[in-house]
């Protein structure tokens, strides 16, 4: 039965983990918005690893947080773990990763939307898109119900056609059994959307009572308190801790004969997998020589027994799975509760958005998540975010936000999603950003909570808290650039127990800072400030001072870059009129239709000469002659 | 194909050689040709095989006028330079004549090409990368042999090989760097300490090095080398001159931009170039004894890599000789003793002491005695004597030399900020910056690789 079901400001499909962030995102800033999700018990469910954060992952998250998401205080609420990776490196790649109560973080996710101002939640199954005129006007569920809306995003995850496949077995489902969207995977293709097929997949789950967690070595949380949000002030104490064990020579020797079983090699699975989140088969393939694998156990929450295999991503038959467990030391007597699977699913080819994750091909509708090729909660959230304000800024007439390279790892993955699109499903690595010296952990604040701010998704309290802290820093900064620390017994002293050499003269505070073996708490402890300078502001003197002569290196490369951007390409550019262009050049930049010089040199396949060729015809309209010499 | 117009030039150097080249590259390079074309036996371009030649005539269509006797070649693509169909029309008419078929051809639809487009071209149509590119500018302007052989070894990405390898290598190392940070808890692999990271840079910072140290060879190679032959009136330099040009092919060029009466000729002494300064004053200057001062031969040597100092046998030496060697003091030289077939009167103890270990060649150049050893010398002097032939990797073009020293120099400040304490994962900023550099010597810099490389070289995942 058709019927006019509501008129929205913004309608997002989907509310995983990047519908979640869309959606809220949408509503703070004042979109009257409707999130329909497929079933309402499952609002940010993990069907994967009960893990967020990680290197670059976990800055995303801090990200998120400082542009207003919910992404960072949602898993300070419900971690069972938390620690920080990298201590033992530079503080660009420092990253916080926090295992997750899983089914503790959907309900509060679940609560945050529902109590959510502007904000309707709704169970149905989206299958059409209203379009008219090359402009998305609303959706159609299945139920016959039409919604209008100025914007629509779509985050459907690996829903569109998922197939899950086990061993010789395949079938039509979403993750973890839910019903797929295969109408609305039809629906975008009809649209014109070019599709890929997309694989990625699963280890099994025990139950932890059947585990001998003898075998295997403890991997506790970190005892100093930490979080994601900036907001967050009080800490879970009562960690649980993960453990580490090992797969045997005698698992790789049940692969190697069961491999034929495997639709990975049987030609079943079609789809395209990640490198980096390869199947236990896959790495005992490619790795042939390595004896063992590691396999940590993650524990998927306080109220249930459940305990995922990380390592172990499988699909195998069940029954060599089982086989498999036993094999490893500590899950000899493990009972399986979950078998691992491998699903495919369409995804969208990511080149056909622009930079605000708008598509090119329909007006006002956005998509964000594992639609657009990227795995990882985190990468999905970070999109659901940037196109749940572009979907509001558009409904509500206000600016499109782009974030670029060198604003935050968000931008970094947008940019390398509608810029080169991916042949994998794609995951945000650090050695992915050029400029990871600037996009740090710690500074994420720094970097995006003034524009948090001007969207509105940043409140006033938390805004001056801002400024002052931004303050602090600088006249701290400044403090120790002008006391002079002098060859002291006191001093020499300190210097001489943190293993530096001693003053010969006096010397700048800042200066001795620099020298490798002395942190800020050595400083304050010689030249204590008047005023009671807090951790973060303590922390983010320590680096700018520290790391000075290196992030200046790389503000200058970003100087270059922001030139590169300030030259707009028109979007009505004809490239067929610009001669000397290569062929493949010409193709590839109608397709991505960059926005900018800048976009258009991180185009595979375009190369420098035409880059010049291009900013020649901008410049001068006229066809470029570019001598090689 | 990239949707290209026809291009044209004349694709030899002005008035070097006997033979001057006019070369079309296009979709429609076939067709001009053709129609200036006139064939004994009346055959058309348009129909003739690929890669064939073809003797006939260049005629000016309108008058029906025979303006040159030529060669052509026709080359279809993609078998050819720059993957267009090209034609070369071989003229030996000179000047005039060549620029004559020149003009046909951009009449009849071409377009004058701009410098090194040809080269352009190929590198658009993928037919070559950067480095190889520009070995070939280098190709067309080699003088000599040698320079010919260092060109081609580029051209066949020799030194793109040798960057290749050395930038796998950098990129080994950055792989190691990220995948202890984006996989700090992947046991399989040994961190990377910085003490680890100094010794790949210092080798990456060694090998950037013996690069660089081939680029003098190298610019000697495409240039030649400044060559002053000096000495006092009549003692041969003039039959000296004569005796390098005639054995090896001596070509006058007048060089546009400089003073109109400084000559300058190249010769190829066994590989070695030698671009030959102030040839005219030799020669006028045998006749018209006073014109050649010391203050002449003072103004030749400040442009002089290379000095021919030339005595003669059969005076006493002279303070003018003194003064001549007095003024090529701590040059690369050799001293020829000439005219051994009149009878010595040189000290040639005093001629020793002052060539301070520098070669001394006795010969009659006007009976043709002693060129074999002065030309062996030479090839000694700049070879070291060691270097074989066939096997040279000359850096030899600025751009490339430019992009080595600031490689070296990003891979200096990963080294100082190792030995600062730095963090590992900073320091590589610098190294990475340099493996940029080098990739931009082959054209090279996608990121993506580094990507691949990390999950090739290692097995991640959870």
């Amino acid at each position: 039965m058709e019927y006019h079901g509501g008129t929205y400001d913004v309608i997002v499909i989907g509310a995983g983990h990047a519908g979640c962030e869309a959606a809220l995102a949408s509503a703070r800033i004042g979109a009257k918005t409707l999130v329909i999700t497929l079933n309402l018990d499952m609002i940010a469910f993990m069907p994967c690893n009960p893990s967020i954060g990680g290197p670059a992952k976990g800055i995303v998250v801090r990200e998120i947080d400082a542009l207003g998401g919910e992404m960072a205080k949602n898993i300070d609420k419900t971690y069972i773990q938390m620690r920080m990776l990298n201590t033992g490196k530079g503080p660009a790649v420092r990253a916080l990763r926090a295992q997750a109560d899983k089914v503790l973080y959907q309900r509060e996710m679940k609560k945050t939307l529902e109590n959510q101002e502007n904000l309707t939640l709704l169970q149905g199954k989206v299958e059409r898109l209203i379009v008219e005129d090359g402009v998305c006007k609303g959706v159609i569920t299945q139920t016959g119900a039409h919604y209008y809306a100025k914007a629509v995003v779509i985050t459907t995850g690996t829903f569109l056609r998922g197939e899950i496949i086990i061993g010789d077995i395949k079938y039509s489902s979403g993750p973890n059994n839910q019903q797929p969207s295969i109408k609305l995977s039809e629906h975008l293709e009809e649209l014109g959307f070019e599709l890929v097929r997309f694989k990625t997949g699963t280890p099994p789950r025990v139950n932890s009572r059947t585990i001998d967690y003898s075998k295997t070595e403890i991997q506790p949380g970190d005892e100093e308190p930490r979080a994601f949000s900036y907001e967050t002030t009080t800490y879970i104490t009562d960690q649980l801790p993960c453990w580490l064990t090992y797969t045997t020579e005698e698992t790789h020797r049940i692969i190697d004969e069961n491999l034929h079983l495997s639709p990975m090699y049987s030609g079943m699975i079609k789809g395209t997998g990640p490198r980096y989140c390869p199947s236990i088969e896959d790495k005992v393939v490619r790795f042939h020589d390595k004896p063992r694998h590691q396999i940590f156990l993650e524990p998927e929450g306080r109220e249930t027994e459940e305990v995922y295999v990380q390592g172990l991503s499988t699909s195998l038959p069940e029954h060599i799975q089982r086989k498999l467990l036993e094999t490893i030391p500590g899950l000899e007597k493990a009972q399986l509760m979950r078998a691992g699977y491998a699903i495919e699913y369409d995804a969208i080819v990511p080149t056909q958005l622009w930079p605000t994750l708008e598509t090119k091909l329909v007006k006002n509708l956005y998509t964000a998540g594992q639609i657009n090729g990227t795995s990882g909660y985190e990468e999905a959230a970070g999109q659901g975010i940037m196109a749940g304000i572009n979907a509001a800024h558009r409904a509500l007439g206000r600016e499109e936000i782009i974030l670029s390279r060198s604003d935050a790892y968000i931008g970094v993955l947008i940019d390398d999603l509608v810029t080169k699109g991916t042949n994998e499903p794609y995951r945000l690595l650090t050695s992915r950003a050029e400029y990871r010296l600037l996009l740090r952990h710690d500074n994420a604040d720094l970097r995006l909570t003034e524009l948090g701010y001007r969207i509105g998704l940043i409140s006033e309290e938390r805004y001056r808290a801002f400024l002052a802290k931004k303050e602090a820093i600088e006249r701290e900064k400044k403090r120790l650039q002008t006391v002079i620390m002098k060859p002291t017994p006191e001093v020499q002293e300190v210097i001489r127990q943190a293993g530096g050499s001693e003053l010969k003269d006096g010397i700048r505070a800042a200066d001795l800072l620099r020298r490798p073996e002395m942190t800020y708490e050595h400083i304050q402890k010689l030249a204590p400030s008047d005023e009671e300078i807090a951790k973060e502001v303590a922390e983010q003197v320590e680096i700018q001072i520290k790391y000075e002569g290196y992030i200046q290196k790389s503000l200058q490369e970003v100087e270059r870059l922001k030139k590169m951007e300030n030259k707009k390409i028109p979007e009505d550019i004809d490239y067929d009129a610009i001669q000397g262009l290569a062929t493949e050049a010409r193709q590839k930049l109608k397709q991505v239709r960059p926005l900018s010089i800048a976009q258009a040199s991180r185009i595979s396949g375009v190369n420098p000469a035409d880059i010049s060729i291009l900013l020649v015809y901008l410049e001068q309209g006229r066809i470029a002659r570019v001598s090689n010499e | 194909m990239t949707e290209f117009d026809t291009i044209a030039a004349i694709s030899t150097p002005m008035g070097e050689g006997a033979i001057a080249i006019v070369r079309l590259s296009g979709d429609e390079a076939v067709e001009i040709a053709d129609r200036l074309f006139r064939s004994p036996s009346g055959k058309r371009l348009k129909e003739v095989p690929t890669h064939t030649i073809h003797y006939g005539h260049i005629v000016d269509p309108k008058s029906g006028q025979i303006v040159e006797e030529v060669m052509v070649s026709v080359m279809r693509a993609p078998k050819t330079f720059t993957r267009e169909d090209v034609v070369e029309i071989n003229c030996h008419g000179g000047f005039v004549s060549v620029n004559r078929v020149l003009r046909l051809a951009l009449v009849n639809g071409a377009r004058l090409a701009e410098p090194g487009e040809f080269t352009k071209r190929a590198f658009l149509n993928g037919r070559i990368d950067l480095s190889q590119a520009e070995a070939v500018i280098d190709l067309i302007r080699a003088k000599t042999d040698r320079a010919m052989n260092v060109a081609l070894q580029q051209m066949e990405g020799r030194l793109s090989k040798l960057i290749g390898e050395l930038r796998q290598t950098i990129l080994e190392t950055l792989a190691h760097v990220e995948v202890n940070i984006d996989y700090p808890e992947y046991d399989d692999v040994e961190e990377m300490t910085p003490r680890l990271l100094k010794e790949k840079a210092q080798y990456v910072r060694g090998q950037i090095e013996k690069l660089l140290s081939t680029a003098n060879q190298g610019k000697i190679l495409r240039e030649g080398l400044a060559t002053v032959i000096i000495g006092r009136p009549n003692v041969g330099k003039s039959s000296l001159l004569n005796a390098l040009a005639h054995e090896n092919r001596a070509i006058v060029t007048d060089i546009p931009g400089t003073t109109r009466d400084v000559i300058e000729e190249y010769v190829n002494v066994r590989g070695v170039p030698l671009r030959l300064i102030d040839t005219a004053g030799i020669r006028e200057t045998e006749d018209v004894v006073e014109r050649i001062g010391v203050e002449r031969s003072r103004q030749m040597l400040k442009r002089a890599d290379f000095v021919l100092l030339v005595l003669n046998n059969h005076e006493p030496l002279t303070e003018e000789d003194e003064r001549l060697f007095a003024m090529i003091e701590g040059m690369d030289a050799i001293i020829i003793v000439n005219k051994t077939d009149l009878p010595r009167r040189m000290d040639m103890e005093r001629v020793e002491k002052l060539a301070a270990g520098r070669p001394i060649v006795t010969a009659s150049l006007l009976h043709e005695q002693g060129i074999d050893e002065l030309e062996k010398a030479i090839a000694d002097l700049f070879f070291g004597g060691e270097l074989e032939a066939g096997d040279l990797t000359y850096v030899s073009n600025s751009r490339h030399i430019a992009l080595l020293e600031q490689a070296k120099q990003a891979v200096d400040d990963a080294l100082s900020g190792i030995d600062a304490g730095m963090p590992v994962d900073l320091v590589q900023i610098d190294l990475r910056r340099a493996w940029e550099l080098l990739g931009e010597i082959v054209g090279d810099t996608v990121n993506e690789s580094l990507i691949d490389q990390l999950f090739a070289q290692f097995c991640l995942g959870k």
